[in-house]
């Protein structure tokens, strides 16, 4: 090989190494590769030239343009890899979205305050073992009052302001009733929640006329008020989550009950010390008790003397206020969106 | 009740304070609603007495007074009041005093005299709401003491919230009861009086409703001042009990009512026509009452008449004609115990409430009547003088309540309460309750005293031994109950999920009246009567609802008329169907929804939603309890409804419930918008599906082939869909729907469908011809089942 092709390789590999070099894209580094290394490249085209030099010469000029072809096709490969990372990340720059913009699609709704503590008290009891069941919302007299041992114009009566139909059939007072429909019907034990729309004849800013209670009772061979006070210590520290939540049993009066209890609990807002909430005593009554009254059994024809059974009463709008702070019972019954979703 | 706990400590006095023995009360079941000062807080207040009185020299309602005040020398006061006296003794606020609500008494001049102090008026102390003139104290007041002192202002009223059954509590003495038995102290009652009987006046009394009214006292006391001043410590505790003093004669007969709770009632003898007769109204007499009302009474009411009327509503309130004034000078006094039965009701019938008929209703004590109305004969002569004759007393035996034997079983303490006692302890707690005990083998036989009428059972005996025990000493247990629980099935409807899935996709859950108008019940069940409250709140929330939708229409109203463009409202609750004699309370899950498809936002334009994204809703309904699939669409009619917007909802052949778009005449007379769509499912045929079940999967390719026909506008989808299933047999595993098209290019009142078939066998690879073969069939059977033409 002749001095001059030497330099005219060196030139060419040369040449070719600056034009990779400068290769802006892949597509004006495929043209280089093509005048280069293609099939009629310039390199090709030296390779094909060997024929012409004479026979000893071949074989050193064979390989000196093979080398300069690796070194270029190597270098083509590198100069791939790094514009096709430009363009991945050009790629990558372009297609970056703001992720604080919102997400699409439907929002979400949310449940009544009043049906979320439902839930949440039907689901406490239900770890406690009580079944729900629900009973007719228009009652009978039978079954709101008399089977309950509330005579007629007993100043008993006068706490429930009822509302009547024509035919003497009322509308529920308290969740109560269902009691009786569930022991009337089947025998003991019991271990039933009742949870229920109930309706007074009163409207003002701390009464609605529709209203939520929940009603619960246990009837079987044993069933003490210490046992009562067990459960309901058990649902009020779960239901406030406070496991040394304080509790007061102050005797009171349900004629379909005997012994009776109300239940406060430790003001929950203010921990005892007294606020608005408590009315500075420092409890808020959530709950009332007892043992059921024998003459509400002995109504539905279940021996008093074999069978104990205790029962107990909560406002369900009274709990919600206080877990969720809500200070107006109306607004339960508005239906405003603005207050409902408050709650999702 | 309420009453002044200085009265109370009188009886009976523990070693606590006011805020404990306020809880003390509270925890034994006379829970304590209030405690007030007496009166408000005020000091250098001291007795005084009037030494001179002159009139002022430049104004003739001003008087000039020299009063004593214990001072080294007189104090001289300028005072306004008309009933100033020499010799009195009244209250001085000296300089520096301060009167309730911060008023500072300086050293003033008026009209030119200097004046060192003020005569105070009860309202200045704050003892009554308005008062005339300056408070007369009582002539015995050490002069220069605090008046505070001398009237025990220093005093806390107590306000009890009694259950109905306390009717026992309703009196100082009952309450003294109940400290002493919960202290473990005696109770100290006033000295019984007994009264000189200085004539012999008497009226005769007859009982002819002796059931009602089984015993009644009366006296006569002749020559009484009926104008005397009720005295000053008398009034005191009426006030602090939340009572007016009102005359001499009233003021004593509520005295007593307060003590002993025994309600009295003082006739004016002279106006009263013979004999008194116990007995029930005839029907059309009337009578004019204290109050000043005129009552028609009913043959049902027990009144006290003499020979001639009515004179007064036995046990709740006397007559006008017969009322006690000033000129009054001989008195019948009445004690009675009327039965509760007799009572109950009656007050309220006749739009009355007394503190009379409230103790009445609730049971008053039959064995004290003598005992209140020697006590009431005694503080009378005091007060308005007079002669008292002797009692006369008609008592029916028969019908006054018997003492009770109760058996107390030792063991059924046990097991109501849930904690042993000793019998030491039961006995003790029952004999300071005044119960008598004899023993028993198995317990006691126990005799309530006439004050407890309401200890009737044993229940009863027990429940009061649990509270004087103390309710916090009966421990906290678990017991094991046998009773099981049964879960829910699992196909059963779930109330939980279906709330789940519609809180997921966008709802709100509302919680409506059950009772609404008749006109919003007539928005939605035009022909159907709806039950009426009889004594409904208002128009508004008078008759029960039929359907949820009104309800829920209200509730978009309001909340569109807060600017809400989008309202997505469900509820579950009952309606109330009536049919015939019958009433259907049903338990529904019903819906509302309006405005856009999707909230508003970016990135995608807005859609007001229609009927199809309503079936969505409801079928993601129907998916959650499981009955989606065998649920038919049927177009019908309903008066709430877009007629040509409306679908009735089929489950095994029974309707389950309805959607559609709400009907546009009702839109626009209620001006909500024309789109608002509605659901209502019936919860009773919802549950129950078929649980899910396992295929196995095929491991062939499926192969899909999408078809364009083009058919009847009229024909359904339905239609079309069970032609394809029908026709293409086992080997099509899915159908899509995924144009519906009119227009142009097709003809009129035609439309095109584009349909695609997933096609796959079990066991197989499909070939061409065997899906060929699936498409001409499923093509030749639309074209001569329904004219479908292939679309080009
Ligand atoms: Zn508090």
């Amino acid at each position: 090989m002749s001095e001059g092709d030497v330099a005219a390789i060196e030139d060419l590999h040369a040449a070719a190494a600056a034009a990779v070099g400068q290769a802006s894209d892949l597509a004006e580094l495929d043209e280089v590769r093509v005048r280069y290394l293609g099939k009629s490249g310039l390199l090709t085209a030296r390779l094909k030239g060997l024929g012409k030099l004479p026979a000893e010469q071949r074989p050193a000029a064979g390989q000196a343009i093979n080398e300069v072809k690796v070194v270029l096709q190597g270098l083509v490969d590198t100069r791939r890899a790094e514009l096709e990372q430009a363009v991945l990340a050009r790629r990558l720059a372009d297609e970056r979205v703001d992720v604080t913009l919102p997400g699409r699609g439907q929002s979400v709704g949310a449940l009544h305050p009043l049906t979320r503590t439902l839930q949440r008290i039907e689901r406490l009891f239900a770890n406690a073992g009580f079944g729900v069941e629900e009973g007719p919302e228009v009652e009978d007299y039978y079954h709101n009052f008399e089977a309950l041992n509330i005579p007629a114009h007993h100043p008993a009566r006068a706490m429930h302001d009822t509302f009547y139909f024509d035919d003497g059939r009322l509308l529920r007072t308290h969740t109560s009733p269902v009691q009786i429909r569930v022991m009337e019907g089947q025998q003991p034990p019991f271990r039933v929640i009742a949870p229920g729309r109930v309706y007074r004849c009163d409207s003002d800013l701390t009464h609605t006329p529709m209203f939520h209670q929940v009603e619960g009772f246990l009837v079987d061979e044993q069933a003490t008020f210490a046992d009562l006070k067990g459960v309901l210590y058990d649902f009020l520290r779960n239901f406030f989550e406070q496991d040394d939540l304080r509790l007061r049993f102050r005797p009171s009066y349900f004629p379909f009950t005997e012994p009776s209890a109300e239940v406060d609990v430790q003001c929950v807002k203010c921990g005892g010390r007294g606020c608005r909430v408590c009315k500075q005593t420092g409890w808020l009554e959530v709950l009332g008790c007892g043992m059921i009254h024998p003459s509400v059994l002995g109504h539905v024809g279940i021996d008093p003397e074999r069978w104990l059974g205790y029962a107990f009463g909560m406002g369900v709008e009274r709990l919600a206020m206080l877990r969720y702070g809500i200070d107006d019972i109306r607004l339960y019954f508005d239906n405003d969106l603005r207050f409902l979703s408050q709650f999702a | 009740m309420r009453f002044s706990e200085a009265w109370l400590r009188e009886w009976v006095d523990p070693a606590i304070g006011t805020q404990a023995l306020a809880d003390q009360l509270s925890m034994a079941g006379l829970e304590v609603d209030a405690v007030e000062p007496a009166a408000p807080a005020f000091d250098g207040v001291l007795v005084g007495h009037v030494m001179t009185v002159e009139p002022h020299p430049d104004a003739h309602k001003l008087r000039l007074c020299t009063v004593d005040v214990g001072a080294d020398a007189p104090l001289q006061i300028v005072c306004g009041a008309a009933n100033v006296a020499a010799g009195m003794r009244v209250p001085v606020a000296t300089v520096g005093a301060c009167l309730p609500g911060g008023f500072k008494i300086k050293k003033a001049k008026l009209r030119g005299v200097a004046s060192f102090g003020m005569i105070c008026s009860a309202a200045e102390l704050g003892l009554a709401e308005s008062s005339e003139g300056i408070l007369p104290l009582p002539a015995g007041a050490p002069v220069g003491d605090s008046v505070r002192d001398v009237l025990a202002l220093d005093d806390q009223c107590i306000e009890l919230d009694l259950t109905p059954d306390r009717g026992d509590c309703l009196s100082v003495a009952g309450v003294a009861r109940e400290v002493g038995v919960l202290n473990q102290l005696p109770v100290r009652a006033p000295a019984p009086a007994s009264v000189d009987t200085g004539i012999d006046a008497r009226v005769s009394v007859t009982l002819s409703a002796d059931e009602a009214c089984p015993r009644y006292l009366c006296r006569v006391v002749q020559g009484v001042d009926a104008a005397a001043e009720t005295p000053l410590w008398m009034r005191e505790r009426l006030r602090r009990s939340g009572l007016r003093p009102i005359s001499a004669v009233v003021d004593v007969t509520n005295y007593v009512l307060l003590e002993l709770g025994q309600p009295m009632h003082a006739f004016d003898l002279d106006r009263l026509q013979g004999d008194i007769q116990v007995r029930l109204a005839q029907a059309g007499e009337s009578l004019a009452l204290l109050n000043g009302d005129h009552v028609s009474l009913r043959d049902d009411t027990l009144v006290i008449a003499d020979a001639a009327r009515p004179v007064a509503l036995a046990g709740i309130m006397g007559g006008a004609e017969t009322a006690v004034d000033a000129d009054t000078t001989n008195l019948l006094l009445e004690s009675a115990f009327f039965a509760p039965s007799a009572i109950s009701g009656k007050a309220r019938s006749y739009g009355l409430h007394t503190d009379s008929s409230h103790r009445f209703e609730r049971g008053v004590d039959p064995a004290l009547q003598a005992q209140a109305m020697e006590r009431a004969t005694a503080l009378l002569l005091d007060i308005v003088g007079g002669s008292a004759g002797p009692v006369q007393e008609v008592t029916s035996a028969q019908w006054l309540p018997q003492p009770l034997a109760l058996n107390l079983r030792r063991q059924r303490i046990g097991r109501v309460l849930g904690v042993e006692l000793d019998d030491a302890r039961i006995e003790d707690i029952l004999s300071r309750l005044g119960m008598r005990l004899q023993p028993r083998a198995d317990g006691w036989q126990v005799t309530p005293p006439s004050s407890r009428f309401d200890v009737l059972l044993e229940e009863d005996l027990i429940a009061e031994i649990g509270r004087v025990h103390g309710y916090d000493r009966i421990p906290v247990t678990h017991a094991r109950s046998a009773a099981t629980t049964r879960a829910p099935l699992e196909m059963a409807f779930d109330p939980e999920r279906v709330r789940q899935v519609l809180v997921a996709r966008g709802w709100f859950e509302a919680i409506t009246y059950s009772f609404i108008s008749p006109e919003q019940q007539a928005w939605v069940d035009p022909a159907l009567t709806p039950l009426a409250l009889s004594n409904p709140l208002s128009a508004e929330l008078s008759v029960m609802r039929t359907s949820l939708w009104p309800g829920l229409l209200q509730a978009a109203r309001q909340n569109l008329a807060r600017q809400q463009g989008r309202v997505w409202l469900f509820e579950s609750g009952l309606r109330f169907r009536p049919d015939g004699t019958v009433l259907h309370q049903e338990m529904m899950w019903s819906g509302l929804m309006t405005g856009s498809a999707r909230p508003e936002q970016w990135g995608e334009p807005s859609r007001p939603l229609d009927f199809f994204d309503l079936k969505a809703e409801v079928a993601a309904v129907l998916a959650a309890s499981g009955c989606e699939r065998d649920c038919q669409w049927v177009a019908d009619q309903h008066p709430a409804l877009h007629p040509g917007q409306s679908a009735r909802l089929l489950r095994d052949g029974e309707t389950l419930g309805w959607a559609g778009t709400l009907h546009p005449s009702l839109a626009a007379e209620l001006d909500l918008p024309a789109n608002l769509q509605l659901f209502d499912l019936a919860v009773d045929r919802l549950g129950n599906a078929a649980k899910p079940g396992f295929s196995p999967l095929s491991k062939y390719p499926s192969i899909r082939r999408d078809i364009a026909i083009v058919v009847d506008a009229s024909l359904t989808y339905e239609q079309v869909r069970d032609g394809i299933r029908e026709s293409a047999g086992e080997l099509l595993r899915e159908l899509l729907l995924f144009d519906v098209y009119a227009g142009e290019h097709v003809a009129a009142g035609r439309k095109s469908l584009a349909l695609g078939l997933m096609l796959q066998a079990p066991s197989q690879t499909l070939t061409d011809q065997d899906v060929e073969a699936v498409i001409s069939r499923v093509l030749e059977h639309l074209a001569s089942a329904f004219g479908a033409e292939l679309r080009g």
